[in-house]
This record gives C-alpha cells, structure tokens and sequence, in this order.
C-alpha cells in the first residue's frame, strides 16, 4: 500500500515538473503563403518545416519550441500584418518568416524595428533583402534568386547553343533577382536578351502575353510560379506554343512539375537552375527526400520535395540547432542565439551552407533538365553541380555593387 | 439607330470611323510602317480576340447581376461568391465524371438553387430596403468566401478542357505574309472560341426571351413597375425567384468558364464583383445589350493594355469607369 502510495507520488511530481517544464516554451512564430497565388508554395514550405521537426524533434535542453503558422499572400503587407500579429498576440520571440521576394524585403525593413527579436528567412530570394542595407538581426540561409540560376546562362549558350533569348516573369523583386542571374551570365558568354516581358504577379490570362511571345529567338525563359505558371502552361499548351523554354527556379520545381493535368509537358527537356535537383544521388539529398515522402500520405505531398520545403527545412534546422549551441538562452538581446546562428555550417540536404557578412547564405547551386520518368511524372535531373556560390556570384564585390540593383531593366545585356 | 445618327451627328461619324478603321486593322494585311510603330499584327489580332472572349466571360457574369438589378433593384454583392462557388461545383462534377459538359449544367442547377434560396430566404424579408441589402449580401459574400475556403483549401484548381477542345485552330485572318508570298493565318486557341460563341447565344437567347416571350414582357413590364404589374394579378414573387435563379445559373456558368481557361481560387469571388460592377456601370444597370457591350469594351481594355501598356493595363478600365460616370452617368445603354 505504501509503496504503490510513493509510486503514486512520485508519478505525479514527475508529471507536475513536466507541466513546469512545457511552461517554459520558446515561441517562434512561421509564415508561409498559404492564400493567394502562391498557396502550394506555401502548403509545401510547411512540409518541409515539418520533417525538419519530426528529424530534429523540439526539444532544447530541458525547454520545448512551440511554433505558431500564421498565412500571408506574397504581397509585403500581408507579411508584415502576419509577422505583426505574431508578435504582438502570440508573443513570439523569433520569427522564421517570410516565403516570397517583396515580403522578404519588408520583413527585413521590420526587422530593423524590432532589434530585440531574432528573424530567420524562410525562404524568400531577393536579393535586395539581405544585400542593400541588412538588418543585423535577420539571417538567410537559402540562396538569392540570382544565386539560383549561376550556371543556366553558360549552359543555354555553350552547350543549348542558345544565342538568342527573351523572358516572361513575374513583376515582382524575386523574378528581377533570377533574371539578373540569368542575364549577367548568358549576357557575358556572349548571348543576347533581346525583352523582358514582366505580368503581374496573380495574373489569369496570359493569352496577350503569350500571343506577343518574339518568334526570332532560340528559346524563352519564364520566371513564373504558383498559380501564375500553371495558367501560363496551360494557355500556352491552348495556343499551340511549341518553343524552347528555360525556367527559372520556382517554375521548374515539384509545385509546378506536378501540377494537375498535361499541359506541363510543355515542361519536358526545359533547362533550369536551382538550389536543387530532384534526382541528385547524394546520399544526404535522398535521406531528405526519403524522410519527406515518409512523412506524408503520397496523395497529401509531392513526389519529391519542392524548393519551398528544402528551405524551410534547412531554416527550421539552423534554427533549432543554433538553439541548442546557445542552450535555449534567449537573454541579453538574445545574443548567444544570434552567434551561433551566424556560425553556424549547416550541412544540408542539398549541400553545404555557411553565412556570409551579411547573413547571407554560400551554397551548392544546380543546373538541370525536365526529364519524364516514364510514369507520367516529372523530375528535374542533374545537369552540373556548382559548390560555393556566394552573393556576389564570384564578381569582385566592387564590379558587382556597380551593377545595381536587379530590377525590371538592371542588368543591362553586356559583359561586366 | 437613326434616331441617334440624327441627334448625335458627329458622334455617329467618330463611330462609324473608329469601326472602319478597327474592320481594317483586323482584316487588311499591315504596311511595314505600321509594324514598325505598333509591333506584330498577329500580337494585335490575339489581344483583339483574347479582349472580346474575356468579355464573353464578363458577360455572362455581368448579364446575371444586371438581370437582378434590372427586375428588383437590388444590388447583390455576394454575385462574386456565387461565381466562385460554380467553377468550384463545376471542378468537382468534371472531376468526378470526367464530363466537361456535365459541369457546365450541374454548376448552373446547383447555383440556381443557391439563387432561389438567396432570394426567398433573403431578398424577400427586405424588400425595396436597398441599404439593407447592400449590407447583408457583403456580409452574406464574406460568409461564403470563408466557407468555401474552408471546404476547397487555399488552392487553386483548374478545370481540364476536354481533348477535344485542346490546342489552336487556324482562323481565316492573315496576319502576315512570308517573303515567299504565302499567307500566315491566325492560330488561336479553340476552346476561347467555342466559350465566345456559347455566350454569344446565351446572350441572343436571353435577349429573345426577355422581348419576345410572355415571361419575358412579364420581367420588362417589372422592370418598368413593379407595382403596377403586381396590381394586374401576375405572381410577382415566382417572377423574382425565377430572375434570380437565372442570374445565380449565369454566374455558376461562368465560373466553370473562368476555371477553365484561367483558373478558381480564394479571391476570384471579389474580382469578378468588382469587375461585373465596372462592366454595368459602363453598360448602364439593368440593360443586357449594356451588359455585351460594357463586357467587350472592359475586356479589350484589359487585353490591349497588357500587350501595349502593361503597367497602366489596371488603370484604363478604371479610366473608362470614370469617363462613363462623368459623361455619361447612366451607362452608354441605359434606356433612361
């Protein structure tokens, strides 16, 4: 009777500390697109997000993370009432926000308001965001659009033999940053842009925009994503449009390869350039991959991980990580948390990445082409694998910083 | 027609000028010249067409509000909503059965009974209360946004075309002439063409109706009077609930058109509102030929303007809006 009444006691205090322990709980608050044009972009950041919870778990030293989702639509104040909203009901300490380009330069301009507060970018590529005017509390551990495409110029002009293109892309900083990549590079081979279409970004009708497509050049480069590309894809499949295409990171990614409906096989032979490549035989890529696909029923994910989940798994991992460098102290500024986060060396599934000066990341890019697995789906396959690209894209940063600032005319089409 | 040529001698000429010269741009093969300063004729013919069947899609969510208007003066605001909620019932159906047309039909029984519903249930306890109204069909809109949200997802869907409806068909339209002297015609999407055509009978056979039918005088003579008409013993209430339920059937249809050659998704509901507003007002409330010809002049101005100036496009339709409302208050078609 006495021992089961100590047991009884013992089981209770044991249950009571663990209500004392889930009481001390680090809150980070996430955003993703989870309305708009850009909604599976979103769903699937947060997938990403997820297995890198269930691989890491959320447990720092004897505190629990508990993050709270809050839905933006890529446009920046949505960003920033979600951020906002975070911060200010749910209390949240650090935030792991924003996905899109225009919200990735907000929330860094929001950031510099809240010093004692730490942002960690989830998967926002403009350049801009961390280049012009960083704030010091915000950290990027994904790559910038035009980092993203390092290798595709080459490529389309050396070996595509490409000598002419034109591009349609989403009017918005992310696109601006990944047609900057493209140009300075097919530019300075020798190539030649001859227009740059740029839409709206939420765009439904595409047929004037593809109807005024140039017929004169060798193939055409679409910045597009979301929903945007998936109109654009199926209208041009309407209009008969049979020229080569190139695309760019977020149009040949899985949010777009599997898509409902054929009119992605326009797709098929499509040269790109991303922070990844479905088919990389790494043994650390296909870890990811495999824990992806284990984490979700098939009908409820992609086949592969998109872009958007690899980077808001290697985000939600810096974070965690960084966390129990600095063993959960959250004090003084939160100062320990931003040294290791500036530290830190993530090896991530798609390779290698440490920060620069400004919190910007260093990492493996990859050049690819759509191939068809023979079952109807999609895939992006290696191409060339290029290590230790950094924000200046190998230029010297004062040659770089002369170019400006990408934009709907910058770069001009010319070797710097 | 001649009772305007009469009172509005100049304007008709500007008129019968601009036709002619828009007859010639369409139909004549362009002058190198004329390439030069304004691009490709092919780029030009495409934003004509892709103008004119996106307003055959306006139409037809415009003919719906307009209709509504027209008979009980009430502006309904959650028109938008039941767009949306047919491409939504029309994804579904194609889905399921894998029939396009089946959609089609089912969208317009589905949100016909939404319609009737609407109208009994709603409109009749607030009759004649236009700022009532108003107020219950924003909030009734918003309700419905967010349930639809609820039930599809933030996702965005799109319906397929069937095979038979895929890919370009060779129009009879030069647009330009190789240096070996052949002729290229016009390639343009199928499935946009068999869409403008299908509004243009919907849109003759709910102008026969109306004018040629006794249903159809029973409406006009409402839209003159209601009471007076109530007076000479027709069951108003059945009329009323038969306009709205046509109305809501147009919109459902036209949401499976818009998920077909664009996509639906959160937020289609507020711009087809938005934009059937813009295509009455510039119409005139309550005149279906004002609806046809507020539906194409908005569709052109969008399509022209993203193809010769992509970022003022959103302005000009606002810009016509404003010219309308300043010149012409009533709307170019309305009768008073």
């Amino acid at each position: 009777m006495f021992k089961s009444c100590a047991g009884l006691v013992a089981l209770s205090s044991l249950l009571l500390s663990g209500a004392a322990i889930a009481q001390e709980k680090i809150k980070v608050g996430v955003t993703a697109t989870l309305e708009g044009t850009y909604t599976v972009l979103g769903e699937d950041g947060i997938r990403g997000h997820q297995t890198a919870i269930n691989t890491l778990g959320k447990k720092v030293g004897d505190k629990e993370i508990e993050f709270i989702v809050a839905s933006t639509d890529a446009t920046p104040d949505s960003a920033i009432r979600a951020v906002r909203k975070l911060i200010e009901q749910d209390k949240v300490q650090i935030l792991l926000s924003p996905l899109s380009g225009d919200e990735g330069i907000a929330v860094k301009n929001f950031a510099k308001t809240r010093p004692e507060l730490t942002f960690v970018n989830a998967a926002s590529g403009a350049q801009e965001t961390t280049y012009v005017d960083p704030a010091p509390n915000f950290y990027r551990y994904n790559m910038d659009g035009a980092q993203w495409q390092v290798g595709l110029g080459k490529y389309a002009y050396e070996t595509k033999g490409y000598k002419k293109i034109a591009t349609v892309g989403d009017d918005y900083s992310f696109i601006y940053t990944q047609v900057f990549g493209l140009v300075l590079e097919f530019c300075g081979a020798g190539g030649q842009v001859t227009n740059r279409q740029w839409v709206p970004l939420g765009t439904k009708d595409f047929a004037s925009v593809i109807a005024a497509l140039p017929d004169d050049v060798d193939a055409i480069y679409l910045g597009l994503g979301g929903a945007d590309a998936v109109n654009f894809l199926n209208q041009y499949q309407q209009a008969g449009g049979k020229a080569h295409l190139m695309g760019g990171s977020i149009m040949v990614d899985q949010t777009i390869l599997s898509a409902k409906g054929n009119a992605k096989n326009a797709l098929i032979g499509t040269i790109a350039a991303s922070g990844q490549a479905d088919t990389w035989e790494d043994p650390g890529w296909q870890k990811f991959v495999k824990a992806y696909q284990d984490a979700f029923p098939p009908n409820k994910r992609f086949p592969s991980p998109s872009l958007l989940a690899t980077n808001y798994y290697n985000s939600t991992m810096a974070l965690i990580l960084a966390l129990r460098q600095a063993n959960g102290d959250l004090s003084n500024n939160q100062a320990k948390l931003r040294e290791a986060l500036a530290k830190i060396e993530l090896d991530a599934p798609n390779g290698k990445i440490k920060l620069d000066s400004n919190r910007q990341a260093i990492g493996t890019n990859f050049v690819t082409e759509v191939v068809d697995d023979g079952k109807g789906a999609l895939f992006s396959k290696v191409v060339k694998v290029i290590p230790n690209v950094n924000q200046t894209l190998g230029y010297d940063p004062a040659v770089f910083a002369k170019i400006g600032v990408p934009s709907r005319t910058v770069p001009e089409c010319k070797k710097y | 027609m001649t009772r305007f040529i009469e009172r509005h001698p100049a304007w008709a000429l500007i008129l019968l000028i601009a036709v002619a010269v828009m007859l010639w741009l369409i139909l004549a093969v362009w002058p190198p010249g004329l390439e030069e300063a304004i691009g490709r004729k092919r780029v030009f013919l495409n934003a004509v067409f892709n103008g004119i069947t996106l307003g055959s899609l306006y139409f037809l969510v415009a003919s719906g509000f307009t209709l509504i208007f027209g008979l009980m003066r009430n502006v309904n605001l959650a028109h938008g909503s039941l767009y949306l909620f047919g491409g939504y019932i029309g994804y579904a159906i194609s889905v399921w059965t894998g029939s396009w047309v089946l959609g089609f039909i089912i969208a317009f029984v589905g949100v016909a009974l939404v319609g009737v519903v609407l109208q009994i249930v709603v409109f009749r306890r607030m009759e004649g209360e236009d700022l009532r109204q108003t107020m219950v069909t924003i909030g009734l809109s918003i309700v419905f946004a967010d349930l639809m949200l609820w039930a599809f997802g933030g996702d965005f869907y799109q319906i397929q075309t069937p095979s038979w409806l895929v890919g370009p068909i060779e129009l009879p339209l030069v647009t330009a002439v190789k240096s070996s002297g052949e002729a290229v015609y016009l390639r343009y999407p199928m499935v946009r063409l068999v869409i403008f055509v299908a509004a243009v009978v919907i849109g003759i056979a709910m102008w026969l109706a109306l004018n040629r039918t006794r249903v159809g005088m029973m409406v006009r003579a409402g839209v003159d009077d209601r009471d007076m008409l109530a007076a000479t013993g027709v069951p108003i209430q059945l009329v009323f609930v038969a306009v709205f339920a046509l109305g809501a059937g147009l919109a459902g249809i036209a949401g499976v058109v818009g998920g077909t050659f664009q996509s639906i998704s959160p937020g289609e509901d507020t711009r087809f509102l938005l934009a059937s507003l813009v295509v009455v007002i510039v119409g005139g409330m309550g005149s279906i030929p004002g609806a046809a010809l507020g539906a194409v002049i908005i569709g052109l101005a969008e399509q022209l303007g993203s193809v010769y100036i992509p970022t003022y496009a959103i302005v000009v339709t606002f810009l016509i809006m404003v010219l309308v409302l300043a010149l012409r208050p009533q709307g170019l078609l309305a009768r008073r």
